[in-house]
């Protein structure tokens, strides 16, 4: 029997002793190369055939700040309908009830199984379908007079949106414990107040990252709203060039603005995910 | 002569092929506290979640304070409540989760108001004061602004009988209240509920914990594969069984 307090020898202490770090000569060597390869793309576009003096010009021009302000708007606008469509899609995709399912079931499938400009176009020419719209015996108008190219890039873009966040609102409320649903009830709360107060805002938690996603994919999808006339900021910067010819030059204008307006809404998505954090940052507090 | 506060009568509820319980009939008295024991898949939680509704009966019927649950009699047939109809019944019932299941994202106050504020609508001020009081009842003053993820599991469950009693209802159901905690916090709710047996509630404890059955119970209930099969006082179910299936149960369990 060996007595019990004393440690066996052979073990040095180790404690005071630092980890050394290592030379990393690969991070240094691909660092380098990255480098290199950026220098020769940044040269080969100052000798380019670009006249930069062109971009400096056009980035603040008047017509393009109107362009993104437009831009901005109907990625807001459209993204909150989609938001609205998609919550509510959801709810009717989750319900016992098999007619909503279904519906909610059918919205989805046609507007997710069509091109998005292809729907943008049939709602900007739907004057070709139905010429006067409106509500029997109530009002109606002239269908060329309201389906405006704001209005249908807002229906386009808002209602293709519904269908896909329809699933991301899905997987968000399907991700809170069954447990929640029965607690909320066990305290008399019907299915759609359970819902509100209970079931929507922890699955929000788990919705912003892919709404964060999928907003900036709306940004960018707004510029297939420059097939039908509505004037966000590649539609007007498409406008100059055919006026001056300077084609990359605005492009590369329209692209660097897209550019800022993405790398903005990032560090806010972070801040609206800690909004929704509450209650899960552990005992720290 | 009073009524039982719950009358079960030939209640049967199936899960596809499985039957979870087959014709139980049963009553519970104001004021008494009854355990249900038995092995896992004996029915004993489907009983406790039929009477709150959680789960839908497949025949037979219950009545809850003389109202029977979830359906209305009429011209001999019998019509599905409303939701807002089940949802009012509900309010007499306040049900603990054996995973306690309280709101991740509101605080422990937040949890305990929820109820009375949104759904029984009742004045911000009187449901905060009774809030306050139930979280010192239960031991948890301290803990009013604390998230669930910050506290224990026997302080989580504490808050939830807490939540449940906000309601003010006339009978506790607890669903193996203590069957998720760690062995050293199981004490700190069942003297909770003891102190909330003694003051009259009207309890129904499904339960692995003998001990506590033993010393709070008014009566034992042993099921068994969706049956009642013995009932009576706790000393005489636990200590001297008259069923072989009850002795069997109690000596695997002991």
């Amino acid at each position: 029997m060996k007595p019990a307090p004393a440690l066996a020898e052979g073990f040095p202490d180790l404690s005071g002793l630092r980890i050394a770090r290592g030379p990393h000569w690969f991070r240094w060597l691909g660092a380098a190369l990255i480098v290199l390869v950026l220098a020769a793309i940044a040269r080969a576009f100052a000798n380019g055939q670009i006249e930069w003096s062109y971009v400096s010009r056009f980035l603040t021009a008047k017509v393009i700040l109107e362009g993104i302000v437009n831009t901005m708007v109907m990625a807001v606008l459209a993204m909150a309908l989609g938001i609205f469509l998609g919550i509510v899609v959801a709810i009717m995709r989750l319900s016992p009830n098999p007619v909503l399912k279904t519906v909610a079931a059918g919205y989805t499938w046609l507007f997710r199984g069509t091109p998005l400009i292809l729907q943008l176009l049939l709602w900007f020419n739907l004057a070709l379908v139905f010429p006067t719209i409106g509500i029997p015996g109530l009002w109606s108008a002239r269908a060329v007079d309201v389906m405006t190219p704001f209005l249908a890039a807002l229906l386009g873009l808002g209602i293709n949106q519904g269908a896909y966040t329809s699933e991301v609102m899905r997987a968000g409320m399907l991700s809170v414990d069954v447990g929640q649903y029965e607690a909320a009830q066990a305290i008399g709360m019907g299915r759609l107040r359970a819902l509100r107060r209970i079931i929507l805002p922890q699955a929000m938690r788990v919705v912003i990252p892919p709404l964060g996603n999928e907003f900036i994919g709306m940004v960018k999808a707004t510029s297939l709203a420059s097939v039908i006339q509505y004037p966000e900021v590649l539609h007007n910067a498409e406008n100059i060039y055919y006026a001056n010819s300077r084609v990359i030059e605005l492009l590369i204008v329209a692209g660097l603005w897209y550019l800022l307006v993405v790398s903005i809404l990032t560090p806010l998505q972070m801040l609206l995910e800690r909004r929704f954090a509450r209650g899960t940052l552990g005992p720290a507090r | 002569m009073t009524k039982p506060l719950v009358a079960i009568r030939s209640v049967a509820k199936n899960f596809g092929e499985f039957q979870a319980l087959k014709s139980v009939s049963l009553d519970v008295w104001p004021g008494e506290v009854m355990c249900l024991i038995g092995a896992s898949g004996s029915g004993k939680t489907t009983l406790l979640r039929c009477i709150n509704q959680l789960a839908v009966i497949d025949s037979g019927g219950i009545w809850l304070d003389g109202e029977l649950l979830g359906v209305r009699e009429q011209n001999g047939k019998l019509h599905r409540l409303s939701e807002r109809e089940i949802g009012r019944q509900r309010l007499k019932t306040g049900m603990v989760f054996q995973r306690f299941n309280l709101f991740p994202h509101k605080t422990a106050l937040e949890n305990i108001i929820e109820g009375p504020l949104q759904v029984q609508g009742r004045k911000a001020d009187d449901v905060r004061a009774e809030a306050l009081e139930l979280l010192r009842r239960v031991g948890l003053s301290a803990k009013a602004e604390s998230y669930p993820a910050q506290l224990s599991g026997g302080q989580q469950q504490r808050v939830a009988i807490a939540r449940a009693l906000a309601m003010k209802p006339m009978l506790m159901l607890f669903d193996e209240p203590t069957s998720a905690l760690d062995p050293e916090l199981v004490g700190e709710v069942l003297a909770v509920m003891k102190e909330l047996a003694k003051s009259g509630m009207t309890m129904m404890v499904v339960t692995h914990e003998l001990g506590f059955a033993r010393e709070v119970a008014d009566r034992v209930v042993y099921m068994d594969q969706g049956a009642i099969v013995e009932q009576g006082r706790a000393s005489d179910v636990l200590g001297a069984p008259r069923e072989e299936r009850t002795k069997a149960f109690l000596s695997a369990v002991i």
